[in-house]
């Protein structure tokens, strides 16, 4: 079980949160991009071992979204970042 | 002779006697005791019969490495199918069976099995039963196995509790005590879980003396006034990311008084471990009789429990630690014989023989003879190639014997902390640390306690703290001579036992090397050895030692098995707590939900709510209150309560820019008082709800999602504001619970509604609202139908359901659930989210596919609806079915089939049925390949369902008033 440090509310228990999976940049305009690339945006992830970012809600408590850099293989948390936050 | 109690000594209260049967046969312990240390004090020898061939087994350790005492017990109305009886403490009126025998444990009918295990080796069920396993396993499983359960519900009370503290330390040992005093001296908040119902650890049986008291008398002071949470009886059993640890306490205080177990998450800043180590025995002949067990478990049951475990002991040992169990043996009146596999006598050997121990060196026990337990053993010098090697027999009842002791770093090992062999300790120790733990692994009281005290002292030294306290005093013990490793007798041709709960054998490991099972991995699965209920806490070591000798490899190069928690078995319901039964999801209620119950209404679950299905009148079956109430809605006016409905405030300058990017229709041109039918879909196209938005001012809108989408749409529209959109000024509020909401549809329904409020009803057109007041309370009134008639939506505040809900009754409008909504918009066409539509479903599969070429906004989705996929010709579409038979109502999930010359293909499914009060016959809505030609060519299907097949007509979906001048009138 994960101590998640929430941006906004400090370190939580893993159970408090929702885990949103590797964060895609939305292409846009979505209009002009090729069936492939949209394909890549909606399913394709890296899924890296290792160092890897993800999105995650405190969905339990403040309710808000933010990317977390976590190590895959050791479970480390190596960063948290507010959306929008340079990384 | 079998085991007895002595008339004093040991930590019982032999005034208070506890009555208990053993297969029916009443015995007494006395409290304090646990199930087995009162079964051994009652003569008891066979406690169980062995996994796979039906052996007799006895009482072999006194904790949680035990693994032959499994047994079945009840007490005050609970039932544990596989208590361990070593670590369960004994109640009054404790009911206790063996396992895996019939009838009993002395007299089991499969006991004969035992003869053919030369046809059972390793590997047997693989080599013999596959391919057609499921043929045999019926009756296999039968034979073999632990407890069975009593099919009935369980009745116990569990909980679930979560913990923070500095540090955390595991075992109440002499080293855990240490630990746990320095750290509190620092002003730390530490907390001590430790197994036993009384700590101390070792000192509960060791001489030990520390500070110049008992060992025992010292633990039980050592943190007076500390501030240390104590939690006894409590097993840390797993080792989780970032400092968290699983614990499972016991409780002995519990309603029923008994393992009500109670599941603790902990989360330490530091931990530190002082778990002890677990003895294991030597590997002998003919050492699984009864009577064969572990030396510190002898020690433990007369110095804890006063139970001599037999007047004629022989110790055999290849380390200093079980003279201890000798001499204490010896003092208690047991006349004692130890053989010792090292060449040379050690040092505390001359003690033993001065109190007329007789202590054989290079010996080792070659054999044991005895029917239902040992009655003679035969010792021979530790090569012997043969049980005729034996040089002597020496009538005994048990067999103490210790193998050495392996330190428990099964916390340290879930935590991926690295292990190494240490030749001169015969033992795996952690190698290396892991971040913020602390591992005690002493050999001696003195290293404990040093080790504890230093444990605490880095710990507090880790969170900026300064330990404020010397270190226990603890007098020079002699140095121990060393251990001479020993795996087992090298004879071979006789059975000797290394897993006995698993019944896995030295020729078992053997024929795995031999079959090229060389990896330890392997090895386990392929034997079984360590998979048991114990995991092998007495046999793993003495496994893996014996690949590697059969390999070729040394014990470091074969190691170890991974260890994964649970540490110890942990009961289900504890990990369940109070998430079961009605607390599983907790029910949702209507705010008129007493007026429901009073008008008898049937009750269901739907989503989280707890929703009238139908009102089924005296008399009336649900399927005839259906179609009543259905037709009554028709006919003159019904009432539904849909205050489940979802209502989502969106307000801010941005709202419409905001929704327009969210939903698929065009909602920016809404006008304040409108509302519009709209859906949502995913990224990837796929529709996710329907609903309704109002507009209630320029900056403001309500939406009305699924009743049990509403927390999904939520979040959604959530996460795309904070991640895609967040410089649109908008905010969220679900405002569900707020509101109750009733629909007076049909008909009659506005002539019903104009005398109660002062809104004018006949200004109001289909899709539009009007805030006023209803019989004087502050509301709303939306004209929106579900129903296909003319209806009103009548919102107000949650507290006023009740008494709006019975002055709506008296109309005389008539009631109608949810089952009969159902039929009502399937006669309309009408789709029910997730029942219609699937995780396939795009919004041209129901034929809305205006916006897609109407609306310039990238909203969510759009770009899905134009991928080849989406452009499809042969997609599935939403159409009427009409069946040839008006009176059978296809089963919901029939498919259409199409035949072709290589079989059969699906067309697509029927996804609502229903009889239709209105057309007096039966419909049905699915979704079926080409649908939209098909209703233009006025073609037919096949429907199939479990082999039978009818046909239907595919038609438009809307059966009923097709114009919509009922809707609209």
């Amino acid at each position: 079980m994960l101590s998640i440090p929430c941006p906004w509310c400090g370190p939580r228990d893993e159970p408090e949160f929702l885990f949103g999976g590797e964060p895609a940049v939305r292409p846009v305009p979505a209009a002009d991009v090729t069936d492939a690339a949209w394909a890549d945006y909606l399913y394709f992830r890296d899924n890296d071992k290792g160092p890897h970012a993800e999105i995650w809600c405190h969905a339990a408590g403040c309710g808000q979204w933010f990317v977390m850099r976590r190590d895959t293989a050791t479970h480390a948390i190596l960063s948290v970042r507010k959306p929008g936050e340079p990384a | 002779m079998t085991a007895r109690r002595l008339s004093q000594g040991g930590r019982i209260d032999r005034t208070k006697p506890l009555p208990f049967t053993w297969h029916g046969t009443a015995m007494t312990g006395f409290a304090g005791d646990t199930v087995a240390s009162a079964l051994l004090a009652n003569g008891v020898k066979i406690v169980g019969r062995s996994f796979k061939y039906h052996r007799a087994r006895g009482i072999f350790g006194a904790w949680v490495e035990e693994p032959n005492g499994i047994l079945d017990l009840e007490y005050n109305g609970a039932h544990d199918p596989n208590a361990r009886a070593t670590t369960v403490q004994l109640q009054a009126g404790m009911a206790a069976r063996g396992v895996n025998a019939r009838p009993d444990v002395d007299r089991d009918i499969y006991r004969g099995i035992d003869l053919l295990n030369r046809f059972l080796p390793a590997g047997f069920y693989y080599k013999t039963f596959f391919p057609n396993w499921h043929r045999y396993e019926p009756r296999i499983r039968a034979m073999a196995g632990l407890g069975r359960l009593r099919g009935d519900t369980d009745a116990r009370h569990f909980e679930n509790r979560s913990a923070l503290a500095d540090v955390l330390v595991v075992g109440a040992g002499p080293a855990g005590l240490a630990a746990a005093r320095a750290a509190s001296s620092a002003g730390l908040s530490v907390i001590l879980a430790d197994d036993r119902a009384e700590i101390g650890g070792s000192l509960l049986w060791n001489d030990a003396t520390i500070d110049g008291y008992a060992g025992i008398d010292w633990a039980a002071h050592a943190l007076v006034n500390s501030g240390v949470r104590i939690l006894s009886r409590t097993t840390v059993f797993g080792a989780y990311d970032d400092g968290a640890f699983g614990l499972l306490e016991c409780r002995a205080t519990a309603p029923t008084g008994w393992a009500e177990d109670r599941l603790w998450t902990v989360r330490a800043r530091q931990t530190i471990l002082a778990p002890g180590a677990i003895e294991r025995p030597l590997v002998f002949p003919h050492n699984d009789r009864p009577g064969v067990m572990l030396a510190a478990a002898a020690l433990n049951y007369l110095r804890q429990y006063g139970v001599l475990v037999g007047d004629e002991v022989v110790v055999a040992t290849n380390n200093d630690s079980a003279y201890a169990t000798a001499l204490a043996l010896r003092e208690a009146g047991a006349t004692v014989t130890l053989a010792d596999v090292r060449p040379a006598l050690p040092d505390v050997a001359h003690a033993a023989q001065s109190v007329g121990i007789r202590v054989l060196a290079n010996s080792v026990v070659l054999n044991t003879v005895g029917s239902g337990g040992v009655r003679l053993v035969d010792i021979g010098p530790a090569d012997a190639a043969s049980p005729r090697d034996a040089t002597m027999r020496v009538p005994a009842s048990v067999v103490a014997t210790s193998g050495g002791f392996s330190p428990a770093v099964h916390l340290h090992s879930q935590s991926r902390g690295k292990l190494r062999w240490d030749e001169s300790r015969a033992a795996f120790l952690p190698a290396g640390t892991v971040a913020n733990q602390h591992f005690v692994a002493a050999d001696t009281l003195a290293e404990a306690i040093a080790q504890g005290h230093g444990a605490g002292i880095a710990a507090a030294t880790a969170l900026g703290r300064t330990v404020t306290i010397a270190p226990p005093t603890t007098p020079t013990a002699p140095q121990a001579d060393p251990i001479r490793p020993y795996w087992c007798v090298p004879i071979k041709g006789v059975r000797q036992w290394l897993d006995l709960q698993n019944d896995v054998t030295v020729k078992d490991v053997r024929l795995a090397a031999r079959e090229n099972y060389s990896s330890v991995e392997h090895l386990k699965r392929y034997t079984t050895l360590g998979m048991a209920t114990d995991q092998g806490k007495t046999s793993n070591v003495n496994g893996l030692a014996l690949l590697a000798t059969a390999t070729g490899q040394t014990i470091p190069q074969v190691g170890t098995t991974t260890f994964r928690p649970p540490y110890t078995p942990v009961t289900l319901g504890a990990l369940a707590g109070m998430r079961h039964g009605a607390l599983y999801a907790p029910w949702r209620h209507l705010p008129a939900h007493a007026e429901h119950a009073a008008l008898n209404a049937d009750m269901r679950e739907y989503g989280n709510w707890w929703r009238p299905a139908c009102y089924k009148r005296p008399g009336e079956t649900a399927a005839d209150a259906i179609q009543r109430e259905a037709a009554a809605a028709r006919r003159s006016a019904g009432l539904f309560d849909g205050s489940s409905l979802g209502k989502i405030i969106v307000d801010g300058p941005d709202a419409a820019a905001f929704l327009n990017l969210m939903y698929y229709n065009e909602v920016a041109n809404l006008k304040p008082g409108r509302l519009r039918y709209v859906l949502l879909l995913r990224e990837n196209g796929v529709v996710y709800d329907d609903g309704v938005v109002a507009r209630i001012g320029p900056g403001r809108y309500q939406l009305s999602p699924s009743s049990s989408h509403t927390a999904g749409v939520l979040a959604m529209l959530e996460a795309w504001h904070q991640t895609e959109y967040p410089s649109l000024r908008v905010a969220l509020h679900d405002v569900t619970s707020a509101w109750a909401t009733f629909a007076l549809s049909g008909p009659d329904s506005r002539n019903l509604l104009a005398p109660m409020t002062d809104i004018e009803l006949t200004a109001l057109p289909h899709m539009a609202f009007a805030d006023g007041t209803i019989l004087g309370i502050a509301g709303r009134i939306a004209r929106v139908s579900f129903t296909g008639e003319r209806s009103y939506e009548i919102s107000v505040p949650a507290s006023y359901g009740p008494s709006l809900w019975r002055a709506l009754l008296q109309t005389d409008a008539t009631p109608y659930g949810i089952e009969s909504l159902s039929v009502l918009r399937a006669e309309k066409g009408y789709i029910l989210i997730g029942t219609d539509t699937d995780g396939m479903t795009l919004p041209d599969d129901l034929g809305i596919s205006g916006p897609l070429r109407a609306k310039k906004v990238d909203f969510v989705g759009k770009r899905s609806l134009t991928t080849p996929d989406a452009l499809r010709l042969d997609r599935r579409q939403f159409v009427g079915l009409l069946p040839l038979d008006p009176h059978a109502v296809p089963h919901v999930g029939s498919h259409a089939i199409e035949r072709t010359a290589t079989g059969v293909r699906s067309l697509g499914w029927v996804t609502s049925a229903c009889h239709s009060p209105a057309l007096g016959r039966s419909i049905a809505l699915g979704m079926i390949e080409r649908g939209r030609a098909l209703i233009e060519s006025g073609g037919e299907v096949e429907l199939f369902h479990l082999g039978k097949t009818s046909r239907a007509k595919i038609v438009s979906p809307v059966f009923y008033d097709a114009a919509g001048e009922k809707l609209h009138g």
